[in-house]
């Protein structure tokens, strides 16, 4: 069973093409990486597949688990298990990160089932000590006065609170320093099983040594060039992408 | 993302959207002359001196113009000659729920009042139409000297405190509406709590209509003693008619030195009524007055609770919170009259305007030049949930002499669609997400209420929000 599969995917915003017959299959278990020159279309990928309104797809099919989700509202393809790490996460003044995710996770329970709060915070903390997030964040609003990687560090608690069975990570290690990174890359390696498939958008293979993927994709104007194994990042690293091309 | 598409679905108001069939003993007819004041003084039984002072607010009403040169033009679609100025069953309120009759009882006590009462007040006044059906006060309490009855009660028992502030601080012909207050008042409570007594817990007043083109012209006032405390809270709801329904209430609180009284608001008033609300106190050297209001309801509010800092080291501070839904109109503030020296202000006023609702906020800071070292602090926020929606402000701060520090800060914001379009990613509905986010922009203010408003404010809030997405 695949996680995540993309057929011939045709996505607009307004009159403007972007994504063109893109292709791409994650089976469960599998973590697979996109690489691609600024512009060519791999965030816009991640927002489609999440359902941002902005975004027309045209033709093609998103289908998540096997079921397509094209039709679907955001909450409902999040609620089915599918989880996107922006590449530019947004701040929401007064809304703290606990009760964020306290309402995300709420979301999910059956109306009238109320969200065990002592659990709740016990597992919260714990996630929060492993990615060296103070604890004193729970009462800050989300994102807000968050640095880069701090942002990208409250990402990846929420993917673990709200354990996704396909994750796509948009460039999250960008503007990470090296032990952000390695704590960031290490909660997803705690993540991965061979129940979830995820995807991994990033412009450096470094990223790759400490999350280690199946396959790695090259996507250029708007669709999948190229596929290979995790070396083809090294090869793109020390080559560019006019090699890809070429 | 489009927030305008399904805003026309109408606002839950469930809670206090009902009426009961009651018999009204005393009912002072339709419109307003010099014989329905009278009428309303001899159900009452009023002393000459509140006759009269009665029929001098009345004939103030009559000279002051419609302030709609500056307010908006809506209010000229109050006809006051379809108002029914005073319906009772009695104007001696009950003790005890028991004795409450059961067509009012049962009101209350689907507002959940009693229930409150034993959990976490002092005391409670629940003013039916125009009179207060049930008024106590817990037992402790009143053996500290603290009094809490309906005017009516405190301007014939205990005259000589009564007397001695009762218009003074809104005199009656200060606007139009308080001089109709003036005419026709009827209700709302009368609190004196003696020097250096701090009442733990606090008192609380419910407003309810329940009739048809109906005017409720409840009429408080509070005295602080030197070094006193006491928190008050108020709330009210009314049954959507189809007919215009007038709130006027004018309340008057009175800090002497070293006192401080905290006056709470929460108003969901159905959106036909027009409430017109003037609101003021002073407050003596040391003292500090602080009023916490937030508007949900109504078709039209106007209501810009005041502090007169006339002791040296005064405080006045007025935390207002508006929304402002489908056809509403929200037009709040705050007036801060500096009066002494070292006297500080603070205002803050957060807005929520969706559809077709419309924020207003209108703030006055006055510091004259003899007066030194005042500070004022005013920051007002406004929200927008629509392109329709609108927020206007007016601060005037007039500031003269040297050595005050003055600040002021206001800014507009959106709900930004990537915002929610995130919160949607991570699981919540549009309606969930526009909640938070709204609940998120006014979270501050609300840390300041008492828990129970809180959560009845985020309530409200979500119910909104449902509304306005669908
Ligand atoms: N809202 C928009 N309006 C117009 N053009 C857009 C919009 N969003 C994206 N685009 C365009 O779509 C193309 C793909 O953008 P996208 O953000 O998907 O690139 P990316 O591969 O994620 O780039 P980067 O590596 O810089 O993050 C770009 O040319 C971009 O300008
Ligand atoms: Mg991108």
């Amino acid at each position: 069973m695949n996680t995540l599969s993309i057929r011939h995917l045709y996505a607009s915003i307004g009159e403007k093409p972007i994504l063109e017959d893109l292709n791409l299959d994650i089976p469960q278990g599998e973590v697979h990486a996109i690489m691609g020159k600024n512009g060519s279309g791999k965030s816009t990928l991640a927002k489609v597949i999440a359902g941002h309104p902005d975004y027309t797809v045209t033709s093609g099919d998103v289908l998540l688990h096997g079921e397509s989700i094209l039709g679907m509202d955001p909450q409902v393809r999040a609620r089915l298990g599918f989880f996107l790490a922006f590449q530019y996460p947004m701040e929401i003044p007064g809304v703290t990160i606990a009760n964020f995710i306290r309402a995300a996770l709420q979301a999910r329970l059956p109306e009238g089932e109320e969200l065990e709060a002592t659990d709740y915070y016990a597992e919260l903390y714990a996630k929060m000590d492993t990615l060296g997030i103070p604890r004193s964040f729970t009462a800050r609003s989300v994102n807000v006065g968050f640095s880069g990687g701090e942002k990208k560090r409250c990402e990846i608690l929420q993917m673990m609170m709200l354990k996704p069975r396909c994750a796509l990570l948009d460039e999250t290690d960008s503007g990470l320093d090296i032990d952000a990174l390695k704590v960031v890359a290490s909660g997803v390696n705690a993540l991965r099983s061979s129940e979830i498939g995820m995807l991994v958008i990033t412009h450096y293979q470094r990223l790759l040594d400490y999350i280690v993927p199946d396959r790695v994709h090259v996507m250029a104007a708007g669709k999948i060039v190229l596929s290979g194994e995790k070396d083809l990042a090294l090869k793109l690293e020390a080559k560019g992408y006019d090699w890809v091309s070429a | 993302m489009n927030f305008e598409k399904k805003s026309e679905i109408n606002i839950d108001r469930s809670l206090g959207d009902f009426s009961y069939d009651v018999d009204y003993t005393f009912d002072a007819g339709v419109g307003l002359s010099e014989s329905t004041i009278d009428y309303i003084c001899d159900v009452k039984n009023d002393p000459d001196w509140v006759r009269s002072f009665r029929k001098e607010g009345y004939r103030k009403f009559l000279e002051k113009p419609m302030p709609t040169h500056w307010a908006t033009k809506d209010l000229e679609n109050i006809v006051f000659e379809n108002i029914r100025y005073y319906l009772s069953q009695g104007s001696i309120p009950k003790r005890t729920w028991e004795e409450v009759p059961e067509d009012v009882k049962k009101t209350f006590e689907r507002l959940g009042i009693p229930e409150q009462e034993r959990k976490y007040l002092a005391g409670v006044e629940a003013q039916f139409d125009s009179e207060a059906a049930y008024s106590n006060i817990k037992a402790a309490v009143g053996k500290q000297g603290v009094i809490f009855v309906g005017s009516a009660e405190g301007l014939r028992e205990h005259p000589e405190i009564f007397r001695k502030w009762f218009g003074k601080v809104i005199p009656s012909g200060d606007n139009k509406f308080s001089a109709l207050n003036s005419a026709v008042f009827s209700g709302g409570s009368f609190i004196y709590v003696p020097p250096g007594v701090k009442v733990a817990h606090p008192l609380q007043a419910y407003f309810r209509i329940n009739a048809q083109n109906f005017g409720q012209f409840e009429r408080t006032l509070i005295i602080a003693d030197e070094g006193a405390e006491v928190v008050y809270m108020e709330g009210c709801t009314a049954p959507k008619f189809e007919t215009a329904t007038l709130h006027s209430a004018v309340v008057e609180l009175v800090a002497l030195k070293g006192a401080k009284i905290q006056y709470i608001t929460v108003q969901n008033w159905s959106s036909n009524v027009f409430n017109l609300v003037t609101k003021r106190g002073v407050a003596y050297e040391d003292a500090q007055i602080k009023w916490i209001d937030c508007n949900i309801g109504s078709r039209l509010t106007m209501k810009y609770p005041g502090v007169v800092m006339k002791g040296r080291r005064a405080r006045g501070e007025v935390v207002s919170i508006a929304l402002a839904g489908e056809g509403q109109h929200q037009d709040t503030g705050a007036k801060m009259i500096h009066a002494a020296d070292e006297t500080s202000s603070n205002i803050i006023s957060k807005s929520i305007s969706l559809g077709s609702g419309r924020a207003t906020y209108r703030g006055m800071v006055h510091v004259p030049k003899h007066l030194k070292k005042c500070k004022n602090n005013t920051e007002c926020d406004a929200l927008l949930i629509n392109t329709q929606s609108r927020t206007d402000t007016y601060p005037a701060i007039t500031v003269r002499g040297q050595g005050h520090s003055v600040q002021h800060e206001a800014s507009v914001s959106q709900i930004n669609e990537e915002q929610i379009f995130y919160m949607q990613q991570r699981g919540l509905s549009e309606a969930a997400a526009m909640s938070l986010a709204v609940n998120g922009f006014v979270n501050d203010l609300v840390e300041q209420f008492p828990m129970e408003y809180s959560i009845e404010l985020k309530r409200l809030i979500d119910l909104e929000m449902e509304g306005s997405v669908g």
